[in-house]
């Protein structure tokens, strides 16, 4: 008789977001290692061996800080918009499997945390709500500069979820699903998305670093030209959650992307499950990484161009094409 | 001008990976001190002659030189009894505030009898304000901490006379 009752989904969310922030926390020091590298330097090399204990002292400092307080800000807003951002961020993952499931002790553990039918629209939803964080922190700061900042911020993001959402359709289309697991098992029997929709995954992945506003697209915080954007008042842990919410939203992404296009937990030679999952996951973040190491940062006038005029065009356009081929054939 | 090519973009993906297999050029500073340069201004030292007595005579010329005004000298007669260098005086207080000196050297090139020169040690952070003005005895003592400094014939530049012996 095998079972799955409620509480196997409620470790299993723990573990996954115990296993996200631990991979939130490497993930800044492996960025940093990457790009020493990438810039002939060494990264962080003095906290433990191989710098490995940094993401704890960075913590620790995080932690041990003020957490600055504007005396004009909007108090229960101005607390609650890192929060929502890191929230959002880590349900997102929800959705994403990982594994095809296991069956251990006549309990029935599944490969995702919440098995639902409608998984890319949910996290397309929760990513949407996680602007809020980014709106609400900016202006609940009430500093000019927030303000603007979060303006930027989410003129940026509203505009390359479009192209986002358009850039997925061609997979729904030829999964003829909205659930996640459906598109990889349909790409276990056919061949990976990536090579039937590599211009939706040029787009996808051009979208998605504008969407986690990751560098060249990182104009809200842009660190070397200005001081930052929403966050601006922020200090400390609070600080520290927006950093969350951004990173953990890339790790979401790039697992979307290897879910979508890549064939999920399903790989060549060897049946490893979630070990296959985690190792596509890192090829991915490392381009992540190695695009911030290479491009300069867009101006802004450019980035919105190049979200209307190129990325949208080109993402309807796919979907349109696809639309007619999955018809067609 | 030349409009840009967008491929060109992509050329940088390969320089940016293949850094990667290289060497950082970091240095790691307090495990490895790079030599100093021979003429490498840095804390200053009093000297004594061979036969134990200082050379500062007490002229104050090195205060007088000085455009940060941080050396303060105040000299006394030498006495039969109490002979400390050999001219008629000598420095009875001789301080330095290295928190208001520039290392322009000027100190040195005052001197007559080459009895201030700038040694080579740059370490000289301290906790306190009160720690940097140096004394006398500290000036004329060796250096806690030696720095490496690099080989003068590896350099054109002539070695100047006080700066060589010091």
């Amino acid at each position: 008789m095998i079972t799955s009752p409620w509480w196997i989904s409620l470790i299993e969310a723990f573990l996954i977001i115990n296993v996200l922030m631990l991979t939130f926390a490497y993930m800044t020091w492996v960025e940093r290692k990457v790009l020493g590298r990438m810039q002939l330097r060494y990264g962080p090399n003095r906290a433990g061996p191989f710098g490995l204990l940094q993401p704890i002292a960075d913590l620790v400092k995080l932690i041990r800080k003020e957490a600055f307080y504007p005396e004009s800000a909007v108090d229960v807003l101005y607390i609650a918009a890192p929060a929502l951002s890191a929230f959002t961020a880590l349900a997102a993952f929800s959705v994403i499997p990982f594994g095809p499931g296991w069956d251990i002790a006549g309990y029935q553990i599944g490969g995702v945390v919440a098995p639902v039918s409608i998984g890319l629209i949910l996290i397309f939803a929760l990513s949407s709500l996680g602007i809020y964080g980014f709106i609400v922190g900016g202006w609940s700061s009430h500093s000019k500069y927030s303000l603007l900042g979060s303006m930027r911020t989410c003129a940026q993001m509203v505009s390359y979820e479009v192209s986002l959402t358009f850039a997925v359709l061609g997979v729904v289309l030829m999964g003829q699903s909205l659930s996640l697991v459906d598109i990889v098992e349909k790409q276990h029997d056919t061949i990976w998305f990536a090579a039937p929709q590599v211009v939706g995954l040029l787009v996808f992945f051009v979208g998605g670093i504008a969407e986690t506003n990751r560098p060249p697209f990182d104009l809200p915080e842009a660190d070397t030209e200005l001081v930052a954007g929403y966050h601006t008042e922020y200090s400390g842990m609070r600080f520290g959650l927006f950093q969350m919410g951004e990173y953990v939203n890339m790790i979401t992404l790039s697992a979307l992307a290897v879910t979508l296009f890549f064939g999920g937990w399903y790989g060549p030679w060897a049946p490893l499950g979630p070990l296959w999952f985690l190792i596509k996951l890192l090829i991915v973040i490392f381009v992540f990484l190695w695009i911030r190491a290479t491009l300069p940062r867009l101006r802004y006038d450019q980035l919105m161009r190049f979200g209307w005029k190129v990325l949208l065009p080109v993402a309807t356009l796919n979907a349109l094409v696809t639309a007619a081929c999955v018809v067609a054939f | 001008m030349a409009r840009p090519n967008p491929l060109d973009s992509f050329k940088g993906f390969g320089v940016t990976f293949k850094q990667i297999f290289k060497k950082p050029i970091t240095q790691q500073y307090p495990e490895y001190k790079r030599p100093v340069y021979p003429r490498f201004r840095g804390r200053h030292r009093l000297h004594r002659h061979e036969n134990g007595l200082e050379k500062c005579v007490g002229c104050s010329l090195c205060a007088a030189a000085c455009p940060a005004d941080c050396i303060r000298v105040v000299a006394a007669e030498n006495t039969p009894d109490n002979r400390v260098s050999p001219g008629e005086r000598y420095a009875r207080i001789y301080e330095i505030n290295m928190s208001r000196c520039i290392f322009c050297g000027y100190c040195e090139l005052a001197c007559p009898f080459d009895a201030i020169t700038l040694g080579n040690e740059f370490e000289i952070s301290e906790y306190s304000r009160d720690d940097l003005i140096y004394t006398k005895d500290m000036l004329l003592a060796e250096p806690i901490k030696r720095v490496p400094v690099a080989d003068a014939e590896l350099f054109d530049t002539p070695i100047p006379y006080y700066k060589a012996h010091s």
